[in-house]
């Protein structure tokens, strides 16, 4: 150990990965922030995982590439990662770790904040129930999203995943005041043309100035994934219960994130669970997808919407599979919706807001919401199971019946489904289009709407 | 006394610290200067290995850990009914007023006001030979909770004297005292406990009483015993938690623990808005009077995920030993499993199937063992009931994964819920081809001596129905619906019927939520009527279109929503309905 103007430095004793091994650790904590200054003088920042008997476990977050044994040294900032907030990040774009990227110089901080942040206690939880109208009809009619909610879209490579959360950024922002309302971006892993997409689609909005990017492209450090959700969240908690805006939250692609923290665990040698990921995979997540939420007493909400690519399509891999257990609920891109063309290609069967309950009804919505709701569910998957017989056994094996469901799955998905990316339709239009879907079943087929919403909204031929 | 030693080694919730050669396993410790509850899990010479139940974060080598003496202990005492606990029993409420709306660390509360004063009635007299277990008084703890003080079940028992007459006192007061060899113990309102020592009884029963839901599918078809186990595994998505907050809100027992074990907040939120404003359908009183909440979401720390489930089985016996029916429902057991993974692989031990512990099973065993019917230690007699149910979370909804096949081993009730359903909007989503329970035979006597003698032999047609369709579906998929004969279609569209008209059931609606025993008997009776009456039918020649288009059918469907518990004569006139409408078609013959 030296000592520089006050300061101390450690010397580096093992280096794997992206871990490096500080020797002679005398007052080191965990989690505490680190400096790694190389002998050309670049320093790079890292955090401890692991402190005692004179040794501290450090990931550094750009990376190892390029450090030596000998010519490395640690220095341990004595406080945790923080990220500087004020409102002053508005319009803003930074890197993953939080530093301006746009040329401009540190936003003068209102205040500096623990990135891991604090549990919210959930006695001071408010419940999420305010409607928020995307103008998507598959997501306000079928899986309406609610402040304060976290709901991921599980997508696959190549598919529209990012058109459709470009989409709800864009047009959930107009409702409401617009004073109140923040999108806070953060890529994670990204190919530089998806992130200028987005930065791009929310310029030509208009919405750019209430938003704050954070991107970690492909080329940039793959650890430096750990830490920009949380920088992000950090953010947008700041300004939602600092400053009572309604913040929305989109991260893409959580697959990366995953995949960073899996490098490290391995790194560290631990005992995997499945397919190489950490065991504490879900606790990870947990820690960024429960931050969304709103506070009693306070104004603001943090909502989430999180993309992730599903490796091969699967939805049982260890990312969505425990995602799904976290979020309130997902909205799953179909393969097969997307090579027939349509858009958004959400495969509705597999789609779920948990959330929506609350959110929906007289009042908010429409009070027929839910029965129609449920008998679109019903419908359309029973017209999937009539389409699938009907590849076995030929149109003319089916009933009449069947032949209404199959009528009825080509209209849901040709009329309802299928939108343009800049086509806003009002929660009026999406039920009136829902109750087209249902008019299509004679009244006896109807057993999830009551007679009385039946009578009122069914449409006669 | 107490261990002091010092932290040598940090990562996450693993602490190691020296200096602890006086330290106990599992008692609990004090970590550093902000003084974190911590406990110790392994001990090797003077070094302890703690997990670590707050955060961790800027806690370094060298900082002080003191032991306290005691195993992880619960207070149980009048104040715990309507409390939102974390996982080591600190009230969530107390906590935010110390550090807002988010969680902050090292702060002590106590379990329950030891302030607030309760009237105490006084059941013993000074004299009596009272022993560990015995009952002394009775204090109102909520509307729906009449609080039996107990002395501690380890007491030694003694000869009681200097108790007080009725009147209010609060936690603190000494009540009585007991005298046994010139020594004197002080017995107060409440007493602590070590919450993974399984609490004392004096016998087991049989569970033989159905534990009544108003959940239809399980109910009816996969019921489960007042002092039983169940689990409910399902990927994410088909309604876990949905299905055990209908069991939280509509079960027949007068406690209910629920413990949200690593689970969203959310979730906890809403059983904190919503209970306080729906009325036990028995008593009418609201449900939050009966309910105590654990609560350890996700996002808080995982070794106080661990102790959670602890916390919250030891309360549910606590009440039992009073002579209480309780349930317990933990959502997720697979995230305890997790929490006892992640500790395990700091602590560097052989991992066995998916890094899972080699000890997972005894674990899950243990847990599902402190269930049962039991007569309570001390007098006077009195029966209670512990009936466990545990949610499974399997990864990628496999049911061949560790904590799923383990928990079936120990478990008698299993409700399978299926994405397939789930997806198709059929809730609850509980498979009836996969399901099962143990507690069939047992509890039939009740539903005989109850509802109707007639209930075990309607099930088992009802049930059969379902069967018959299962194998024919498999024909429908290759050749499609119309290869069947006539009264093979029957059976499909009766199938369909109970699916609809019984299996399911809409929780979000407001008579649909709740089901009468007496109500779901009349309904299934109605099915297989209908089916009786549709072969006969057939056989008389009636074509099967006119069968299907009888008025009766939809009513059938929509009678679960539309016909209040209260409401039983419209089910018989429903029955009359029918009766009649096969009649009309009865001369109806195809004609070919």
């Amino acid at each position: 150990m030296t000592v520089e103007g006050g300061v101390q430095y450690s010397k580096i004793a093992e280096i794997k990965g992206p871990l490096v091994v500080v020797d002679d650790v005398d007052n080191a904590a965990f989690d505490e922030l680190v400096e790694i200054e190389t002998t050309e003088g670049e320093r790079r920042l890292g955090k401890v995982l692991e402190v005692g008997n004179g040794k501290a476990i450090v990931q550094v977050f750009e990376g190892t590439t390029g450090l030596s044994i000998s010519g490395t040294s640690a220095k341990f900032v004595g406080k945790v990662m923080e990220m500087p907030v004020s409102k002053e990040v508005l319009g803003r774009v930074f890197d993953g770790l939080g530093r301006p990227k746009d040329g401009l110089p540190d936003p003068i901080a209102d205040k500096f904040v623990d990135i891991n942040g604090e549990p919210m206690n959930p006695e001071q939880r408010e419940y999420p129930k305010d409607f928020i109208q995307t103008g998507v009809s598959v997501i306000d009619g079928l899986m309406t999203l609610v402040r304060g909610q976290k709901l991921p879209i599980f997508s696959g490579s190549g598919m529209s995943h990012n058109l459709l959360a470009a989409q709800i950024a864009r047009q959930a922002s107009v409702v409401g005041k617009q004073d109140d309302f923040a999108v806070v971006f953060a890529a994670i892993g990204v190919q530089y043309s998806e992130a200028e997409y987005f930065r791009r689609s929310l310029e030509e909005s208009g919405a750019l100035k209430r938003s704050v990017l954070f991107l970690n492209t492909a080329d940039d450090p793959a650890i430096e994934r750990i830490i920009t959700p949380r920088v992000a969240l950090t953010v947008a908690e700041y300004l939602a219960f600092d400053l009572g805006m309604h913040v929305l939250v989109v991260i893409t692609d959580m697959t990366n994130y995953a995949e960073a923290l899996r490098e490290i665990s391995a790194a560290r040698e631990e005992v995997p669970g499945r397919k190489g990921y950490p065991g504490y995979l879900y606790t990870d997540l947990s820690t960024l997808y429960e931050r969304a939420g709103k506070l009693n007493g306070r104004k603001g909400s943090v909502t989430q919407v999180p993309i992730l690519s599903m490796p091969s399509d699967d939805i049982t891999h260890p990312i969505p599979d425990l995602t799904g257990y976290i979020t309130e609920g997902q909205i799953v891109v179909g393969r097969d919706l997307f090579r027939q063309g349509v858009y958004p290609p959400i495969n509705i069967l597999s789609s779920l807001s948990r959330l929506m309950k609350d959110g929906i009804g007289e009042g908010s919505t429409r009070d027929d919401h839910s029965e129609v709701s449920n008998q679109v569910y019903d419908a359309y998957s029973r017209s999937q199971e009539v389409r699938a017989l009907a590849g076995i056994v030929g149109k003319a094996g089916l009933t009449e019946i069947d032949l209404k469901y199959l009528e009825l799955g080509d209209t849901f998905e040709n009329e309802f489904l299928t939108q343009a990316t800049d086509e806003n339709r009002t929660i009026e239009e999406t039920l009136a289009l829902m109750w087209k879907i249902v008019s299509k079943l004679p009244k006896n087929e109807i057993t999830k709407i009551k007679d009385k919403h039946v009578e009122k909204y069914y449409q006669e031929k | 006394m107490a261990a002091q030693g010092r932290i040598v080694w940090v990562s996450g919730p693993a602490v190691r610290a020296d200096g602890m050669s006086d330290a106990k396993m599992y008692e609990t410790v004090t970590v550093g200067d902000s003084k974190l509850v911590g406990e110790v899990i392994r001990l090797t010479g003077d070094v302890a290995f703690i997990q670590v139940y707050e955060s961790t974060s800027g806690l370094k080598p060298g900082e002080p850990v003191v032991g306290t003496g005691n195993p992880l202990s619960v207070l149980l005492g009048p104040g715990i009914i309507g409390q939102l606990y974390d996982g080591i029993q600190r009230p969530l409420r107390e906590l935010s007023k110390a550090s807002g709306s988010f969680i902050g660390r090292g702060i002590t509360t106590s379990a329950v006001d030891m302030t607030k004063k309760y009237h105490f009635v006084p059941t013993a007299s000074n004299g009596d030979e009272v022993a560990g277990g015995n009952i002394i008084g009775t204090v109102q703890e909520t509307d729906l909770i009449e609080h039996s003080i107990m002395i501690s079940p380890d007491h030694k028992g003694g000869k009681l004297s200097n108790l007080v007459s009725e009147g209010d006192y609060d936690l603190e007061t000494v009540l009585a005292t007991t005298e046994k060899d010139g020594q004197s113990v002080d017995i107060k309102m409440y007493h602590k406990w070590p919450v993974r020592k399984p609490r004392p009884y004096n016998k087991r029963h049989d569970p033989t009483v159905p534990l009544l839901t108003g959940q239809r599918v399980i109910d009816t078809f996969f019921p489960i015993a007042k002092g039983g186990t169940g689990s409910i595994p399902g990927a994410f998505g088909t309604g876990k938690t949905v299905t055990l907050h209908q069991i939280a809100k509509w079960a027949d027992s007068q406690v209910v623990v629920y413990i949200g074990c690593g689970e969203r907040g959310n979730e906890m939120t809403e059983v904190l808005v919503e209970f306080p404003h729906l009325k036990d359908p028995r008593s009418g009183k609201p449900l939050m009077d009966r309910t105590v909440l654990v609560a350890n979401t996700s996002n808080m720390p995982v070794a106080a995920r661990e102790a959670s489930i602890y916390t919250g089985v030891t309360i549910a016996e606590y009440y039992r030993d009073m002579g209480k029916d309780v349930v317990l429902v933990a959502d997720s057991t697979s995230r305890w499993a997790e929490s006892l993974r992640e500790m395990s692989g700091r602590l560097e031990e052989m991992p066995a199937e998916e890094g899972y512990p080699s000890y997972l099973a005894s674990r899950l065993a243990e847990f599902y063992e402190r269930a049962g019917r039991v007569q309570a230690a001390g007098s006077p007699d009195r029966n209670g009931s512990v009936t466990l149910i545990g949610a499974v979370s399997p990864s990628g909804g496999d049911f061949t994964e560790p904590v799923t096949t383990h928990t079936m081993r120990f478990i008698k009730t299993f409700w399978a819920l299926d994405a397939k359903l789930a997806y198709s909007r059929h809730y609850p989503s509980i498979n009836w081809m996969n399901s099962y329970s143990g507690y069939l035979a047992d509890i039939a006597k009740w539903w005989s001596e109850n509802i109707s003698e007639d209930w075990f032999k309607i099930r088992s047609e009802t049930y059969g129905i379902l069967q018959r369709e299962d194998t024919l579906k498999e024909i429908v998929r290759l050749l499609g619906p119309e290869a069947l004969p006539d009264e093979e279609k029957l059976i499909l569209e009766v199938a369909r019927m109970v699916k609809i008209g019984l299996l399911q059931q809409n929780s979000f609606d407001d008579v649909d939520t709740y089901c009468s025993p007496e109500k779901q008997f009349k309904l299934m009776k109605l099915l297989v009527d209908f089916y009786q009456k549709g072969q006969q039918a057939l056989k008389e020649g009636t074509a099967l279109s006119d069968i299907r288009e009888l008025g009766v059918v939809s009513s059938l469907l929509k009678a679960r929503m539309d016909i209040k518990d209260d409401e039983m004569p419209k089910l018989e006139q429903l029955d009359k309905d029918m009766q009649e409408q096969f009649k009309s078609i009865s001369g109806v013959k195809v004609s070919n």
